[in-house]
C-alpha cells in the first residue's frame, strides 16, 4: 500500500529531513510513526500526501509513484489519503456538518448527496448531536472527532494523522484513538505519527517505526519483536 | 454557480479586506476615468477645431463669372472637399466691415473695393491633415485666375501636433496607471487569498483540483473588478457633473468606453486574482 524506498527529503540547504529511509506499509496496517520533534514524522506523512516529493528515492502509495505522478494526479491521490492534523484546521465560521460539507463539495459529491453523507459521517465519528455547533463550541477531542468526519469524507483507503492527540487530554485521547481502531479494523490503513509513549505502550498490538535524525532506527516488524515495541 | 455562491461568501467573510480591495481598483480606475474624460474632451474640441480648417484661394481682379461658376462645381468636385463657397468683391468688403467695425470708416470712404473675390474651402472629415491641405492647395495654385492661397499651414500643423500629443500622453499615462493598478488589485486580491489560506489548504489536503480552487477566488476577482469598476464610473460622472455644472462644459465619455471601462475592470479583477491564488497556491504547496 505504501512504500519508501531509500527517500531522502532535503528542505532548502539544512540538514535533511529524511535520510535514505525505507519501509513498506501493508494494506490494513495500523502504524505507529514515533520519535522526537523533528525526526521526520510529518516530513514522512506529508511525502505519503505528496506534499512535496522526495529529493532521491521513490515513495509509492498504491498505484501512485513519486517519480512518475503528474500534477493533476494529486487531487486524486489525496481523495484516497485522508490526512488529520493535531492542529485540527477547522474552518472557524463553518458548523461542523458545514465543515464536513466543505470537503464533499471540494471532492465535487452531488449537493444532494451531501447532507446525507454529513449525517452519516458525523455519526460514524459520535457527533451527530453535535452537527450544528461552530468549533469554538466544541471541545479538542470533538474538534478532531470532525475533523476525523472530514478525512473520511472521500472515503479513503489510507488515513494518516499527524499528532492527532496531541491536543488532547487522556480521556479525549482514548475516545479518538478508539476511533482510529474503528477505522483501521473496517480495512483502512492507518499511519498515526505521535510521541505518546504511554499510547504505544498502551496498544503493543500496533506496529512501530521509529525515527531519529531523519532516520528509521526502529521498526517493531523487522526487528522480529511482533507489531508491537518489546520495550 | 458554487463558484458565485463561494466568491460572494468569501467577500462577506472579509468585508473590510472586499470593501478595500473595490476601493483601490475604483479609485485606480477612477485616475483612468478622468484621463479618460479629458482626453476625450480635448479629442472632441480637435475635431471641431480642426472641422473648421479652411482653405481660401483669391482670385485676380476681373475673372469672368463663367469661368469662376465653371471652376466652382470643379473644385466642388475634388475628393477632399466637403463646400465650397464663392465670396464676391462686395460680399468680402461686406464681411469685412461688419465684422471689424472699428474700421467701417474707412470701408465706407473707399471708392474702389481693393478686396479680391474668393473660394473658401471646408474640407471633408479625414481629409484633413497637413499633406491633404497642401495637396489641396497647390491644385488650386494651377489654376491661372487664382492669385493667392492661404491655409494658414502652421496652424493646421499645430492642431496636428497637439492631437498627437494627447493621443501620447493618453497611451503613456492610460498604460502607467493601468500598471498601476494591476500592481495594486493584484497586491489586495494577494491579501484576500492570504487570509484564506487555510481554507485554501484543507481543499487542498481533501483532494480539490487546482482550477476547483481557483475558480471562487478569480470569480471574486471579476465581481471585485466589476465592483470597482462601477465605483470609478460614479466617481467619474460625479467630477464630470460637478465640473459641468460650475466650470466648463464637457461631453461625457462615449457609451463604447464606458462599457470597455468595466470590461477592463473585471478583466483587471480576473487577471490579478488569478496571479494572486497561483501564487499563493504555490507558496501553500510548499510549506
Amino acid at each position: 500500500m505504501i512504500q519508501f524506498r531509500s527517500v531522502t527529503k532535503r528542505y532548502a540547504r539544512s540538514a535533511p529531513a529524511l535520510d535514505d529511509v525505507s519501509f513498506h506499509v501493508r494494506k490494513g496496517e495500523f502504524v505507529f510513526l514515533t520519535g522526537p520533534s523533528g525526526a521526520g514524522k510529518t516530513s514522512i506523512l506529508k511525502l505519503i500526501h505528496m506534499q512535496g516529493l522526495p529529493t532521491e528515492g521513490e515513495v509509492r502509495v498504491s498505484k501512485y509513484s513519486s517519480r512518475k505522478i503528474r500534477r493533476r494526479e494529486i487531487p486524486e491521490l489525496r481523495r484516497r489519503v485522508g490526512y488529520v492534523f493535531q492542529d485540527f484546521q477547522l474552518l472557524e465560521g463553518l458548523t461542523a456538518a458545514e465543515n464536513v460539507a466543505f470537503a464533499l463539495e471540494c471532492t465535487g459529491t452531488p449537493r444532494s448527496r451531501i447532507e446525507a453523507r454529513v449525517q452519516r459521517l458525523l455519526g460514524q465519528v459520535g457527533l451527530a448531536p453535535r452537527a450544528r455547533s461552530y468549533p469554538r463550541e466544541l471541545s479538542g477531542g470533538e474538534q478532531q472527532r470532525v475533523v476525523i468526519a472530514r478525512a473520511l469524507s472521500t472515503e479513503p483507503v489510507v488515513l494518516l494523522a499527524d499528532e492527532p492527540t496531541g491536543n488532547l487530554d487522556e480521556r479525549a485521547t482514548t475516545g479518538v484513538f478508539e476511533l482510529f481502531r474503528r477505522i483501521n479494523a473496517a480495512g483502512t490503513t492507518v499511519v498515526m505519527a505521535t510521541h505518546d509513549a504511554e499510547l504505544i505502550r498502551r496498544n503493543p498490538g500496533i506496529r512501530v517505526l521509529e525515527l531519529e535524525d531523519g532516520a528509521v532506527v526502529y521498526d517493531s516488524v523487522s526487528a522480529g519483536t511482533g507489531p508491537g515495541r518489546s520495550t | 454557480m458554487r463558484s458565485l455562491r463561494e466568491a460572494t461568501r468569501g467577500m462577506r467573510r472579509a468585508p473590510l479586506l472586499s470593501g478595500l480591495s473595490i476601493a483601490a481598483i475604483g479609485l485606480s480606475l477612477f485616475i483612468i476615468g478622468l484621463f479618460a474624460l479629458t482626453a476625450h474632451n480635448i479629442d472632441e474640441a480637435l475635431t471641431d477645431v480642426e472641422s473648421r480648417v479652411e482653405v481660401v484661394a483669391y482670385l485676380e481682379e476681373g475673372t469672368p463669372e463663367a469661368i469662376v461658376s465653371v471652376a466652382r462645381s470643379e473644385i466642388g468636385g475634388f475628393p477632399e472637399i466637403e463646400e465650397v463657397r464663392f465670396v464676391s468683391k462686395v460680399e468680402a468688403l461686406y464681411d469685412a466691415s461688419r465684422e471689424l467695425t472699428e474700421f467701417s470708416d474707412v470701408f465706407s470712404d473707399l471708392e474702389v473695393n481693393p478686396l479680391p473675390a474668393s473660394f473658401e474651402l471646408r474640407l471633408r472629415e479625414g481629409s484633413r491633415t497637413p499633406e491633404d491641405v497642401e495637396r489641396v492647395a497647390e491644385r488650386l495654385r494651377g489654376y491661372e485666375f487664382v492669385e493667392e492661397v492661404r491655409y494658414g499651414r502652421e496652424w493646421v500643423d499645430k492642431v496636428y501636433a497637439l492631437r498627437r500629443i494627447a493621443g501620447g500622453a493618453a497611451l503613456a499615462l492610460g498604460s502607467a496607471f493601468a500598471l498601476g493598478s494591476i500592481l495594486l488589485i493584484g497586491t489586495a486580491v494577494r491579501m484576500a487569498v492570504l487570509a484564506r489560506s487555510r481554507e485554501i489548504s484543507i481543499m487542498q489536503t481533501v483532494g480539490a483540483t487546482d482550477s476547483f480552487i481557483r475558480r471562487p477566488f478569480l470569480v471574486e476577482g471579476l465581481l471585485t473588478g466589476v465592483a470597482g469598476g462601477i465605483l470609478a464610473l460614479g466617481l467619474t460622472w460625479l467630477a464630470w457633473w460637478t465640473v459641468n455644472r460650475s466650470l466648463l462644459e464637457l461631453q461625457w465619455l462615449p457609451d463604447l468606453w464606458v462599457a470597455l471601462g468595466i470590461v477592463l475592470a473585471a478583466a483587471l479583477g480576473v487577471l490579478a486574482a488569478g496571479r494572486g491564488v497561483r501564487k499563493e497556491i504555490s507558496r501553500i504547496e510548499a510549506l
